[in-house]
């Protein structure tokens, strides 16, 4: 499993009701539900990941993020996840709203733009950053919307939410000492736990 | 004898089933006896668990895979049943049966009432979905089918695979729901209204007694058809295969058909009004109108799932404004309330309603993963 998938996992409790925002081939959920007896839910728009979702006999749904999650009822799961996917939306701030809207509590994971590589990139190169997480170019990406942690936490602040926990990993999920000392210049991907 | 395409369950032959236990209707009526026509495909495993009821359309029937003698067309949804198809007839035993007032071998207003001698005509009573899927219970009763590996259908088909899953919770794993809504919106009642005055009000309709006279609506029926059809197509579907062209290349101003889609309509209502019987169309319209398993649950869908407890597999087509994949999406919705196991996919397609009939092939990779899944379980429990 993606290493982020599994900080993910020991952050959802047994039994819990997940809805898993972009779940890809499913594989959170599977785990979930078989390890955890969640009551697991995907979201996902990709034709390929559906058809492996579905053949692993995990709960998808095939719909598109961006236009909203109306028909969930408030408050109706204990835990969204949204891993990778919130720099493809076209409005981020809205479906943080949205999955705080659904759930009690959410867990977001996303590429940090701030990290020194990108910077560097962006400076030196003087072009769009391109590494193995944003590993399109600028015309092709799905990535539409780069932000960084600090910008992610300003976001909380203005909306009041409250960050439970945060984990800053690099760009294979690994823990490293070091990120501590500067998150927002040495992690690559932020994993955070929020809620309202 | 011909040869059949390899992935063709082949010559088909139906079934009548006597069944002389009164039913009871949502109306209150009794029918004291009936038949139901049926045709099977497959082989029904040892214990039993293979078994796959498919629910009928409007205007489907029994014949819904393989060929009758003579025939060049097989069943209407030959392209989702036979060996290696989404339905596969070597791990499924597949059960398909012709609706109770029907009008292609199941007792209905066109058979003869055994109190009367007659046939019922008007008098056969309105059935409901609910009146419909209790016969199919006892159907599978007499099969030895206690509990269906899935209860599958399309449009009104799909609306009784729901209906299965509340009425009768432990006897489905799996419910397969394309096409369908939740209930009937009020464009889709008034449609229905149309094709209903339509068939009344034919010279011929007689009060529905035209047997007596040795003539059918044909002109009803055949418009009802038409006006249907218009709904199961969608405007860019229509376009596509039949534009604007005409039939002889110019105008030729009178009121003869010209537009290739005027000839289609008539041409399909042409055949429609053959083949079928009129007060069947006006029953099953009916039974359209009538379904609402929320109803009876303070108009709460979720609350009307709350004790089900097989799997859900939800199918719409982006084009189909009949049954849009907005109302399959008020189904799923429900189900997720109610804390249910579903998945649900929208199959991008031109065909409008028709799509279910069609095997588009996004649409049977997705039907057929969920299939073959279920196929895999039965087969790994029986592995144990």
């Amino acid at each position: 499993m993606r290493a982020d998938l599994e900080i993910i996992r020991d952050w959802i409790r047994p039994g819990a009701r997940v809805i898993d925002l972009g779940c890809g081939e499913g594989e959170l959920l599977e785990y979930l539900v078989k390890e955890k007896q969640v009551q697991g839910y995907g979201i996902e728009i990709n034709p390929d990941n559906i058809t492996a979702c579905i053949e692993k006999g995990v709960n998808v749904i095939e719909k598109d993020i961006d236009e909203g999650l109306c028909g969930i009822r408030n408050n109706s799961f204990d835990t969204v996840v949204m891993s990778h996917a919130l720099q493809t939306m076209h409005r981020p701030d809205q479906i943080v709203e949205e999955m705080l809207r659904i759930g009690k509590e959410c867990i977001v994971t996303f590429p940090n733009f701030a990290h020194w590589r990108a910077r560097f990139y962006l400076a030196f190169r003087g072009r769009m950053p391109v590494s193995k997480f944003l590993s399109y170019t600028w015309y092709n990406t799905p990535n539409i919307h780069f932000f960084t942690f600090k910008d992610f936490e300003e976001l909380c602040v203005e909306r009041n939410i409250y960050i439970v926990d945060r984990t800053v990993v690099d760009n294979e999920h690994k823990h490293r000492w070091w990120i501590r000392l500067w998150p927002n210049m040495l992690g690559e991907i932020a994993i955070y736990r929020i809620t309202r | 004898m011909k040869d059949f395409p390899e992935d063709s369950v082949g010559l088909v032959t139906p079934q009548s089933i006597h069944f002389d236990q009164p039913l009871t209707l949502a109306s209150g009526r009794v029918i004291s006896q009936y038949e139901l026509v049926i045709e099977t495909y497959g082989e029904l495993n040892s214990d039993a668990s293979n078994a796959i009821l498919i629910c009928h359309a409007l205007s489907g029937h029994h014949h819904a895979a393989g060929f009758h003698e003579g025939d060049r067309k097989p069943g209407w949804w030959d392209s989702a049943i036979g060996p290696g198809k989404a339905i596969d007839t070597r791990r499924f035993f597949v059960v398909s049966l012709n609706n109770l007032g029907g009008c292609h071998g199941s007792s209905g207003p066109n058979s003869v009432n055994p109190e009367t001698g007659e046939p019922y005509g008007p008098d056969f009573p309105i059935v409901t979905v609910a009146d419909w899927v209790k016969s199919q219970a006892r159907l599978a009763d007499h099969l030895g089918i206690q509990q269906w590996a899935a209860v599958v259908g399309g449009s009104l088909g799909g609306m009784q695979a729901l209906q299965w899953s509340i009425d009768f919770p432990d006897r489905l794993r799996h419910c397969v729901i394309i096409a369908a809504a939740p209930k009937l919106s009020t464009q889709n009642i008034a449609f229905n209204e149309v094709a209903r005055q339509a068939i009344t009000k034919d010279p011929q309709f007689h009060d529905g007694r035209y047997y007596a006279n040795d003539v059918v609506p044909k002109t009803g029926l055949m418009l009802a058809r038409m006006v249907g059809h218009i709904t199961y197509l969608s405007e860019d579907g229509m376009r596509e295969k039949f534009g604007r062209e005409l039939r002889s290349g110019k105008l030729s101003f009178d009121f003869n058909p010209q537009f290739e889609i005027e000839t289609y309509l008539q041409y399909q209502g042409e055949r429609f009004s053959t083949a079928f019987d009129a007060n069947t169309y006006l029953l099953m319209t009916k039974a359209l109108d009538y379904f609402d398993p929320a109803a009876d649950y303070d108009n709460n869908l979720a609350t009307a799932l709350r004790d089900v407890q097989c799997e859900y597999f939800v199918a719409s087509f982006t084009t189909d404004w009949r049954f849009s994949p907005e109302r399959s999406r008020e189904i799923v919705d429900a189900l997720i309330e109610a804390g249910k196991k579903v998945t649900y996919t929208e199959i991008q397609a031109a065909h409008g309603h028709d799509a279910f009939l069609i095997p588009i092939p996004r649409y049977m990779e997705v039907f057929g993963a969920y299939m073959n899944r279920i196929a895999n379980s039965l087969e790994n429990n029986h592995a144990r």
